[in-house]
């Protein structure tokens, strides 16, 4: 389980988290979801050590990552598997070798045996035939699904994934929303997702965090959060005319 | 091995043509300079060596390389921050600092001596060819004034020089880089800034190191 208790975050003047505190559990599609602006990504880099945080903890278990150094945040590190919002493939290395990237760098495994396990995790994210591509060559949803297969080559036991639909057609954002479910249910990882995708929140939220203001705002799942009386988070929710039909 | 090809063996090209032709420029002007009969011709050769050796390759060539080098190191990993993937690097938990520029620095320290090597010879055999073709100085004149008064020290101060150089051209403008924040505006501002910043640092540690290593 990871914990983040009284996460405060602030650039400057600005507050960007205010006392954040939430849990996000194993074996379930834990989603973060909020307005452009409410303080999602800021959580999201705070949970993984990208950004330090101002005060409160970040919690993996009972172990207390959030004043951790960088050599023992290395430990959890390679238990974290993360997708990017673009991808943040490397340009300079085919689809093979950025899945292989992690094994090279934590593992004593043989060429042949690394392959393998790239092979494993392309085929899982049903990427076949791309190894030999660079990013540049290949569409964004194949780059999105590539980020999965080397967020994935570790066997993480989080996976933590930023918006991983923006920028897809809907139907290519769905089979990433099922892979990433998919992915969490085999595995029995602790997944978080940053989504503003209703589409996302409706087809994997197990448990669904609600950002606003820099506040934890409402806390639910994909059933829940359609029966809410919350004002700012039904604004959100049912903020197209399609959803308001829905309702 | 990537970033020695990466930031030397693709600048021996331009290194080597700028050195050709300055060498060849030096050669001649040391030549009409020289208007009376009381300086030996062999000072050509002796000048253009010494021009050459001293400032003209270590670091001339240096601000060049500080441009092509500089640009190439802060846009590349400017690119690589606000594409996330210095980020996806931390995330696995390698230090992204020393995995991404200590090699870089550690490749130009290495090749950056022998382009400068290379560009000594190449401008001084500049100053020969233009020299002979257009009958300034003969050949075994020009020869001898290379041989003359040589101080092996003069090399050792020029690869110093060479070796700080390098440092400082892939450390600032690899800082510019790593640093960036915004998108592709920003990344074109680290770039001018690393090339300007490394250039400046040139001028005023080759005054230093002058200072340090002939006073």
């Amino acid at each position: 389980m990871i914990e983040a208790k009284n996460v405060s975050k602030s650039f400057g003047d600005n507050l960007v988290l205010d006392e954040v505190s939430v849990k996000f559990e194993p074996g379930k599609c834990n989603l973060i979801i909020g307005q452009s602006g409410s303080g999602k990504t800021v959580l999201m880099k705070c949970l993984v050590g990208l950004f330090e945080i101002d005060s409160g903890k970040v919690l993996y278990g009972d172990r207390v990552f959030s004043k951790m150094s960088f050599d023992e945040m290395k430990m959890i590190r390679q238990e974290i598997g993360m997708l990017f919002q673009g991808g943040a493939l490397f340009d300079s290395m085919t689809v093979e070798e950025n899945v292989m990237f992690p094994l090279s760098m934590f593992t004593n495994q043989t060429p042949a045996e690394k392959l393998e396990r790239a092979n494993f995790c392309l085929s899982r994210v049903r990427l076949e035939n791309a190894n030999k591509l660079f990013p540049a060559e290949i569409s964004g949803g194949m780059k999105k699904r590539v980020a999965i297969a080397r967020a994935i080559a570790m066997n993480p036991k989080y996976l933590f994934c930023d918006e991983p639909n923006s920028g897809l057609d809907p139907l290519t954002a769905n089979v990433i929303d099922i892979l990433i479910s998919e992915i969490t249910r085999e595995y029995n990882i602790t997944t978080v997702v940053n989504t503003h995708d209703m589409n996302s929140v409706i087809e994997i939220g197990d448990r669904i965090s609600y950002i606003h203001k820099g506040k934890l705002w409402w806390q639910g799942n994909n059933e829940s959060i359609l029966k809410s009386d919350n004002p700012e988070l039904n604004e959100f929710v049912f903020a197209t005319e399609l959803t308001r039909k829905l309702k | 091995m990537v970033e020695i090809d990466n930031l030397g063996l693709d600048s021996v090209g331009i290194v080597a043509f700028i050195s050709t032709f300055m060498g060849a420029v030096l050669c001649i002007q040391m030549a009409f300079n020289i208007d009376t009969p009381l300086v030996p011709l062999y000072t050509i050769g002796f000048v253009t060596r010494q021009s050459v050796v001293l400032e003209f390759s270590p670091t001339i060539i240096s601000l060049i390389l500080a441009g092509k080098v500089g640009s190439r190191v802060a846009s590349e990993l400017g690119t690589m921050r606000v594409t996330e993937q210095i980020d996806a690097i931390e995330i696995i938990g390698i230090n992204p600092a020393t995995y991404l520029i200590f090699p870089k620095v550690v490749a130009a320290v290495l090749i950056n001596p022998i382009l400068i090597l290379m560009s000594m010879i190449m401008a001084i055999f500049g100053g020969w060819l233009a020299g002979v073709t257009t009958g300034l100085v003969a050949s075994s004149t020009y020869i001898y004034g290379i041989k003359a008064f040589f101080e092996s020290y003069d090399i050792v101060y020029a690869m110093i020089k060479t070796v700080v150089f390098a440092f400082l051209i892939v450390s600032i403008s690899g800082y510019h880089g790593f640093y960036t924040k915004g998108g592709a505006l920003e990344v074109g501002t680290s770039s001018t800034k690393g090339v300007v910043h490394s250039s400046i640092a040139i001028i005023v540690f080759n005054l230093i190191l002058t200072q340090l290593l002939l006073s």
